[in-house]
């Protein structure tokens, strides 16, 4: 963990509560089996940010239109933001948090970081879940592909070419081209 | 010092918030889960202008889960004048203020506000809240509010613009040309969309005193605007954006969400957190729309002797926002007769707003187009023509620059590009069913310095810390202080932490116009000699006398020691010295200006960067898609700090200068008085798609008058004439001059 940019979280972050309307939901959260109860009109999105404090997932529109909350359910890549936290029961979740962490990075973090595949960051997170997401499908072989297979995952900062960098060195195939 | 000998400055570090944001470990503004937080969601006006008559909140209020709701009707007390709502870059007129009273200005705007346990509830409940309005004739249509066109009177109060200064006979040079030039261009308004929405998260502290963690491109500035509207005093008053996801200017100023948030934490007393939707995000700035009609007149040669450019963009009925556009042309280009005319146009929209390299993203490239299109009227290379019209000196202003390597940046770029390889000809070059197009442009933007402070503390073993108020907003500040840090006191990256983001941090300005890396960089570099001066005195005191009879000059800070620069003695380890001294700690704050001498250096020369934009299309023949195959951008910006992340910015202003050509455009419903698209499905901005090849090469160009640190600053210069080059390659492709962006499918079939 590189402290030069770590900023201390507010105190008294919060711990998970049981929102208004509480439907059972059992389903494994980056490895943990969790056991919550949530409302039946909460998204996974806010699910994660809100209430598990897992604020990696970002929100960039809320409607399924730009991939920064893009995590992995059963391997496959999703919009969280589409997805309502109890349709989750009994499935596998990973989150950019399940990643990788700070000392023991994903081969995509560092991938990304060595490619500066990224500015602001914000859209990070959802193209990293995307690319292990694209990777699982197996059906990208070139840049074209990863340039195309990734397009559901915006980039304000238009660091593109190097997130396709990042993750073609990742798929092992950049040589092949 | 021999910079040579040195780490930091010039080297590819990687990002040092790399591994924060790639984990998803660094907190942007909604994302501080500060205990007994309510959630606030926004109600939007339907109607573009008139007054609320009344707001039924009956059902609204009965949703479980829901505390309060706010609107003009019952808000707390805010600021009454005009003048406690001026933020650090106001402009002339009268600043938006969230539910100050009943009257509605613009479509979007923000008239209440629902404050709930859980966002859910919130927003559900905002969904029920039933408003009656009363409306009143409004335009948001460009080409209708041009007739109410004016340029307010210069130097008055409504007036922050300076006049573009003309020269000679403008008229009659163009009038005897014997080539000449006359068309109108256009400019589609274009939102900024940053991916994080403006998100603010007010940490009630009780006392009136608040934490506010948002979203902004500066901390201080939003918290001087934040004292004074709302009463607070500074010092109750701290304001966070340690990591920003992306600003382009839609954070300069402060957003209405901030207001929104901080009034409800007031009023409730307890901590509230306020997320625009993407929708929220087409209700404050854009890019103004905008239309330029240029007159070029030039010899048979080519050698231009009239430069005329009238231009008028678009900005509300309460504010003034007014930006350079004719003036780009007449600086970059020589010509002995110039002249230059500009006004407003208001319409019933939120104020307009700089985004990224405002005017010249708008002015240059859309020149840039007329000056390709004059290149084939005088039967000259488009970049033959750039060269017989280039400038030595500030072709306005009649000043040297600083510096202007722009010759180099064509020659190489053109290079890289094999520019010799292209046919002159339109539509003469194909492969398949491929139109092939190539097109050039030039880039300008201004090399800026700020005032700023910086602080610097180094411990006993050995760890720096620095420190400003400014932001990154995906800038590469963080990095860049540590490689200025690293560079003045020899101490390894992995040993320094950069702190910003803070306005609790040393006075910064707000974040835009390219000027973070050069201010920042300067005042953590003053602070790290002042720390040096420091060691060097504490080791004089050393019984020991390690470097003997050496002056200051005489020293060099590598490797974490202070050694000879003429290698005699043993090199001192600076936490050696901090030992025999028995400091615990050594701190430092410097603040860099431009001084007497720069003002008076900032008068009689100009400073700017440059670029040079090939690009290459590849145009369907029968669909009229357009691809951007390939782009190369020679950029002259001075001294590099960062080649790795320097890349990146021009990389990111390129991409968003092909959003400018072919995608982006926020389109007016005249009849409701509403942005039609305000969503990413139907505001496109590039996706991985659309981008293809994009090489940067950063031309040489020392500098050593232009800033401190001779950095001119990238965050803009990358947008500037990226869209003409697009254009340009098009008409190489086509045969068809578009003369209005952005150049979609329907342009082309015409
Ligand atoms: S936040 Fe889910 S796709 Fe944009
Ligand atoms: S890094 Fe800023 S949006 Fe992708």
């Amino acid at each position: 963990m590189n402290e030069a940019v770590t900023l201390d979280r507010a105190s008294g972050a919060r711990v998970a509560s049981e929102p208004i309307g509480s439907i059972p939901l059992a389903f494994t959260l980056n490895g943990e089996a969790r056991h919550l109860h949530v409302s039946p009109w909460t998204t996974l999105l806010d699910l994660l940010r809100d209430t598990l404090d897992l604020t990696g997932s970002k929100k960039g529109c809320d409607h399924g239109q730009c991939g920064a909350c893009t995590v992995l359910i059963d391997g496959k890549r999703m919009n969280s933001c589409l997805k309502l936290a109890v349709t989750l029961d009994g499935h596998d979740v990973t989150t950019i948090e399940g990643l990788g962490q700070p000392g023991d990075l994903h081969p995509l973090q560092a991938a990304f970081i060595e490619h500066d595949a990224f500015q602001c960051g914000y859209c990070t997170p959802g193209q990293i879940c995307s690319a292990q997401g694209l990777i699982n499908e197996g059906h990208a072989k070139n840049r074209e592909d990863v340039r195309e297979q990734m397009s559901g995952n915006l980039c304000r900062c238009g660091a593109y070419p190097n997130i396709a960098d990042a993750v073609l060195e990742v798929l092992g195939t950049e040589k092949s081209e | 010092m021999n910079a040579s000998t040195k780490i930091g400055i010039g080297t590819p570090l990687s990002r040092v918030d790399g591994v924060d944001k790639v984990t998803g470990a660094a907190p942007y503004a909604a994302e501080y889960n500060v205990a007994n937080l309510l959630y606030g969601v926004t109600v939007s006006s339907r109607i573009a202008k008139g007054k609320i008559t009344a707001i039924d909140e009956a059902a609204a209020r009965a949703v479980p889960g829901v505390v309060d709701i706010l609107s003009h009707a019952n808000r707390p007390k805010q600021a009454w004048l005009d003048r406690s709502w001026k933020d650090e870059l106001s402009i002339p007129g009268e600043p938006f203020k969230a539910f100050h009273d009943a009257q509605i200005l613009f479509a979007g705007q923000p008239i209440a506000v629902v404050v709930a346990e859980t966002f859910e509830a919130a927003r559900f409940a905002a969904s029920l809240l039933e408003v009656t309005y009363e409306g009143e004739a409004h335009n948001i249509d460009f080409e209708a509010s041009l007739a109410e066109k004016f340029l307010p009177k210069p130097g008055s109060r409504r007036n922050n613009y300076h006049p573009p200064k003309s020269r000679g006979d403008a008229q009659a040079a163009f009038n005897e040309a014997a080539v000449s030039h006359e068309a109108t261009y256009h400019l589609a308004p274009e939102h900024h969309n940053p991916m994080e929405m403006h998100a603010t998260t007010v940490e009630w502290h009780g006392d009136g005193k608040v934490t506010v963690y948002d979203k902004n491109q500066g901390s201080q500035g939003v918290q001087a605007y934040l004292a004074s509207a709302f009463g607070l005093g500074k010092k109750n008053v701290r304001v966070v954006n340690a990591y920003v996801g992306g600003g382009f200017g839609s954070g300069l100023r402060p957003q209405w969400q901030v207001q929104v948030a901080t009034m409800a934490t007031i009023h409730l007393e307890r901590s509230v957190r306020v997320v625009m939707t993407r929708a929220q995000m087409f209700t404050h700035g854009y890019r103004p729309e905008c239309t330029y009609t240029v007159k070029l007149g030039a010899e048979h040669t080519g050698k231009l002797t009239s430069i005329m450019g009238d231009a008028t963009t678009s900005t509300s009925r309460f504010e003034n926002n007014m930006e350079d556009i004719v003036t780009w042309g007449m600086m970059n280009y020589a010509s002995p007769n110039i002249h230059g005319e500009y006004a407003i146009a208001p319409r019933d929209t939120y104020t307009s707003a700089d985004m990224r390299a405002p005017g010249a993203a708008t002015g240059m490239t859309l020149f840039e187009i007329a000056i390709d299109e004059m290149a084939y009227k005088a039967k000259v290379d488009p970049l033959e023509f750039r060269l017989i019209n280039y400038s030595e000196v500030d072709g306005m202003n009649q000043t040297p620059f600083t510096s202007k390597a722009l010759r180099e940046a064509y020659r190489e770029g053109a290079e890289r590009f094999d520019w010799d390889q292209r046919s002159p000809e339109p539509r003469s070059m194909k492969e398949g069913r491929e139109l092939i197009g190539w097109g050039v442009a030039t880039g300008m933007w201004d090399a800026q310095f700020s005032k700023t402070s910086a602080s610097a503390k180094l411990n006993a073993n050995g760890h720096l810390e620095v420190a400003c108020a400014t932001s990154d907003i995906g800038t590469g500040t963080y990095t860049v202080m540590v490689q200025v840090a690293a560079d003045t006191l020899g101490v390894a990256p992995e040993q320094i932490t950069a702190k910003l983001g803070d306005s609790d941090l040393p006075t910064a300005p707000v974040e835009g116009g390219s000027w973070g890396a050069a201010s920042t960089g300067a005042a953590v570099q003053l602070a790290c000699e002042t720390i040096a001066k420091k060691l060097f005195k504490a080791a004089g005191k050393m019984d020991s006398k390690p470097l003997g009879d050496a002056k200051f000059e005489d020293v060099e800070f590598v490797e974490g020691t202070i050694r000879r620069k003429d290698a005699g003695g043993q090199p001192l380890a600076l936490t050696e010295v901090m030992r025999a001294s028995e400091f615990t700690v050594i701190e430092a704050e410097e603040t860099a200006s431009p001084g007497i001498g720069g003002m008076i250096s900032m008068a009689q020369k100009s400073r700017n960067t440059h670029s040079a934009i090939f690009c290459e299309v590849r145009v369907d023949e029968e669909l009229n898609q357009v691809r951007v195959t390939r782009i190369v951008n020679a950029v002259a910006a001075g001294r590099i700090i960062n080649p790795k992340t320097a890349r990146s910015q021009i990389l990111g202003g390129v991409t968003m200068g092909i959003g400018m050509a072919l995608h982006e455009e926020t389109f007016a419903d005249a009849r409701l008085g509403r942005w039609m698209n305000h969503s990413f499905a139907e505001y496109h901005i590039p996706a991985q798609a659309d981008i293809h090849d994009i090489e940067v090469i950063f031309v040489d160009e020392p500098d050593a008058e232009v800033t401190p640190l001779g950095v001119k600053g990238l965050g803009e210069i990358g947008i500037v004439g990226t869209a003409a080059a697009v254009a340009n390659a098009i008409y190489h492709a086509t045969g068809t001059r578009v003369r209005s962006l952005p150049i979609t499918i329907d342009k082309l079939m015409g």
